[in-house]
């Protein structure tokens, strides 16, 4: 047990901030929520800057065109860029958070060479093909075919929850290239593939969501034809090589998203002190209670980090046990906003009341709860599976 | 070279291994249960062995008789006496060692005035067999009161000194809360071997959803505690402490509670041990620190950071 830094790591977080010092003013105004061309080219645009100073895929392996930091250097950057406002990862989350890691964990030399270069540059932007209107949870369900006829794969479904699918280049689609039988279980049947977004028969119709914006999609697929060569691992292995996907997602993408909302916190103890409602000591302690829950879960971001220091950088199930407590605590914070703010929080002009509409999919997007306990339940605890 | 790490040292590792060996050999289940039938008289011998085998010399220097080892590893210890439901004020004697003499042998039992915060309560845990009371300069007189925990006995007395432990409290908040976070993390796997266990329907109970997503939250709640506890140990910062105690004394009790729940009727009965944990995990929860007085440090510590 030890929280101290090394002197590189402190020279690290010296070089980054002074980097970022220097860059956040040159960057342009952030576009509209409903603006997808202009918030492309805004994430883009930081992507590109990241990889000229040499911060782009910073935890990505040397040979897959990263930077080859440590988990902890990653941690110190994520955390930086945060506490200096910098931009979200945006568009350029599932390329570099799912489908990057993916594909350089799994793929072969030439589709690293193909598909991530572009990634770390901002130059090309990827989304997730997953779920389906019927295989939500039950992912393994999914029913959208891939047909061999020569060198392609002819693909016919629909996918659902696909975020920014508009603006996309590029798919991480999960296909069943085998029927389910009585010897094929339903995860046997599964295979990854890299679809081009712009290929005849993809249809894209945006989603609304309760915040009122258009943040996801459905993806229609009618006999779209995507090379073989754009298949990454075997055929029918593809749950396998979703699996790697997933715990990525689950182990390390909510970092940056802790610092926040310490940040937020603090902005919302500011705030109960100039309105008044500082005074009242239920909520008062409810805010005490929230600045150690989010101390306590910075702190198992960092455990969480040096455990996947210690495993080769592959993050396990004990992301599942960071996203139930983070999941919760977030929406706990905006609740308590609300309090704070009383009739205010119901105006949408303000910060606030955007911010707790979107934390509502935080116990749903990425694993709802109730999967979350089932994975901790029986591959943590070893409690048996239901029938 | 250091860096920020929460894996064990190989040393820490062997020392909680240790000391769960020491445990589970001299206080297993027979002697929790004998130690409850003799009403919670405490086992001096015990007490002994434990000064012996350096519990309460531990963080005393070396060259003054102690092990000479920090707060981390006082922690690791703590949680696994937590984890045994070890009796006995066993964070005031840790405390005094090197200041009331026999503390640090275990040939003296050491109470605190921990109860009831700064204000004053008049319950004082142990009082019965305890030698010296922790910065007091005496022993105070009280009557016995019956005590929610078999294993607590608690005197009622009729005053005592203005901030008496005061400067052992963050102190004896962080060990308490390396106690509870061994309870918390001992009632998952109590109610885990009984869902696995116990059928009903034709299956095992652990294998409802109902049950399993109680277990799988009694895990989170007890992860989040004991990683808030490890750290405060590292950084013996007093809002980081608060922080810890506040967490692991919900986690105890809250995960206690689940634990009876999973065990249906049976966790009601006095035979099953869930009653000890969620007894001693209230006791626990008002000692050195109340969440209150938790919460309310926390909120000044949020509002002077965030101004």
């Amino acid at each position: 047990m030890d929280l101290t830094y090394t002197q590189e790591e402190r020279d690290f977080r010296a070089r980054l901030r002074e980097w970022l010092g220097k860059t956040l003013p040159e960057l342009p105004a952030r576009p509209s929520p409903d603006d997808w061309p202009g918030r492309r080219a805004y994430d883009a645009g930081w992507q590109r800057r990241l990889y000229d100073a040499g911060y782009a895929g910073l935890h990505w392996p040397v040979d897959a065109g990263g930077r080859g930091a440590t988990p902890t250097q990653h941690l110190i950057f994520l955390e930086e860029t945060e506490r200096a406002g910098a931009p979200y990862v945006g568009a350029n989350f599932v390329g570099l958070l799912h489908a990057g890691p993916t594909i350089a964990a799994e793929g072969t030399a030439a589709q690293r060479a193909r598909w991530l270069p572009p990634v770390l540059r901002g130059d090309e932007v990827w989304c997730q093909g997953f779920s389906e209107p019927g295989a939500g949870s039950d992912l393994a369900a999914l029913r959208t075919r891939a047909v061999r006829d020569g060198d392609d794969y002819v693909i016919t479904g629909s996918k659902i929850w696909t975020s920014h699918a508009e603006v996309a280049d590029w798919c991480e689609l999960l296909v069943r290239t085998r029927s389910v039988s009585e010897t094929v279980p339903k995860h046997r049947g599964i295979s990854w593939l890299a679809m081009p977004m712009d290929a005849p028969g993809v249809t894209v119709r945006p989603l609304r969501t309760l915040a009122g914006s258009a943040e996801f999609a459905e993806v229609f697929l009618d006999e779209v034809r995507v090379p073989v060569a754009n298949r990454v691992g075997e055929e029918d292995d593809g749950w396998r090589v979703t699996m790697v996907t997933l715990s990525f997602e689950r182990g390390t993408a909510f970092v940056g998203e802790v610092v926040a909302c310490r940040r937020t916190l603090g902005e919302l103890a500011r705030t109960a002190k100039a309105n008044g409602r500082w005074d009242d000591p239920v909520l008062r302690r409810r805010l005490g209670r929230l600045y150690a829950e989010f101390g306590a879960l910075w702190r198992l971001t960092q455990w969480n980090v040096s455990a996947s220091e210690a495993s080769g950088g592959v993050p396990g199930v004990g992301g599942s046990v960071f996203k139930l407590a983070y999941s919760h605590a977030r929406q706990e914070l905006y609740d308590t906003a609300a309090e704070v703010l009383g009739a205010d929080s119901l105006a949408l002009d303000g910060e606030w009341a955007l911010d707790r509409l979107s934390s509502l999919s935080y116990t749903i997007a990425a694993g709802t709860s109730q999967i979350q306990r089932n994975i901790v339940a029986e591959r943590i605890l070893g409690l048996p599976k239901g029938r | 070279m250091r860096a920020v790490d929460f894996r064990l040292t190989d040393d820490q590792r062997d020392l909680r291994t240790g000391v769960r060996d020491l445990l589970a050999g001299r206080y297993g289940r027979e002697a929790l249960r004998a130690s409850v039938d003799a009403g919670g008289t405490l086992d001096r011998r015990l007490w002994r062995e434990l000064g012996e085998a350096g519990f309460f010399a531990l963080r005393l220097p070396q060259e003054r008789g102690g092990v000479g080892l920090g707060l981390p590893e006082a922690v690791l210890v703590f949680e696994e006496a937590g984890r045994a439901l070890l009796p006995g004020p066993l964070v005031a004697t840790h405390l005094a060692a090197g200041a009331v003499p026999g503390a640090a042998e275990g040939t003296a039992v050491v109470t605190a005035f921990d109860l009831g915060g700064p204000g004053g309560g008049t319950l004082v845990a142990h009082l019965g067999e305890a030698d010296a009371v922790l910065g007091a300069p005496s022993l105070p007189t009280g009557e016995p009161v019956p005590s929610a925990d078999p294993l607590t006995p608690l005197h009622r007395v009729a005053s005592r000194p203005p901030a008496a432990s005061g400067a052992y409290r963050d102190e004896g908040a962080l060990l308490t809360a390396a106690l509870q976070v061994g309870g918390a993390l001992r009632t998952v796997e109590l109610a885990v071997r009984y869902g696995r266990e116990r059928e009903q329907f034709g299956q095992p109970i652990g294998a409802f959803q109902a049950v399993k997503h109680l277990c799988a939250q009694m895990l989170v709640r007890a992860e989040v505690a004991r990683t808030a506890v490890y750290a405060a140990a590292v950084t013996a910062d007093p809002a980081e402490v608060a922080g810890a105690k506040l967490l692991a004394d919900g986690a105890a009790v809250r995960n206690a509670r689940d634990c009876l729940q999973v065990h249906g009727g049976m966790g009601f009965t006095w035979e099953a041990d869930v009653h000890l944990h969620l007894k001693r995990a209230w006791v626990r929860a008002e000692q050195w620190r109340t969440a209150g007085e938790a919460e309310e440090l926390l909120a000044a510590e949020l509002a002077s950071a965030a101004m």
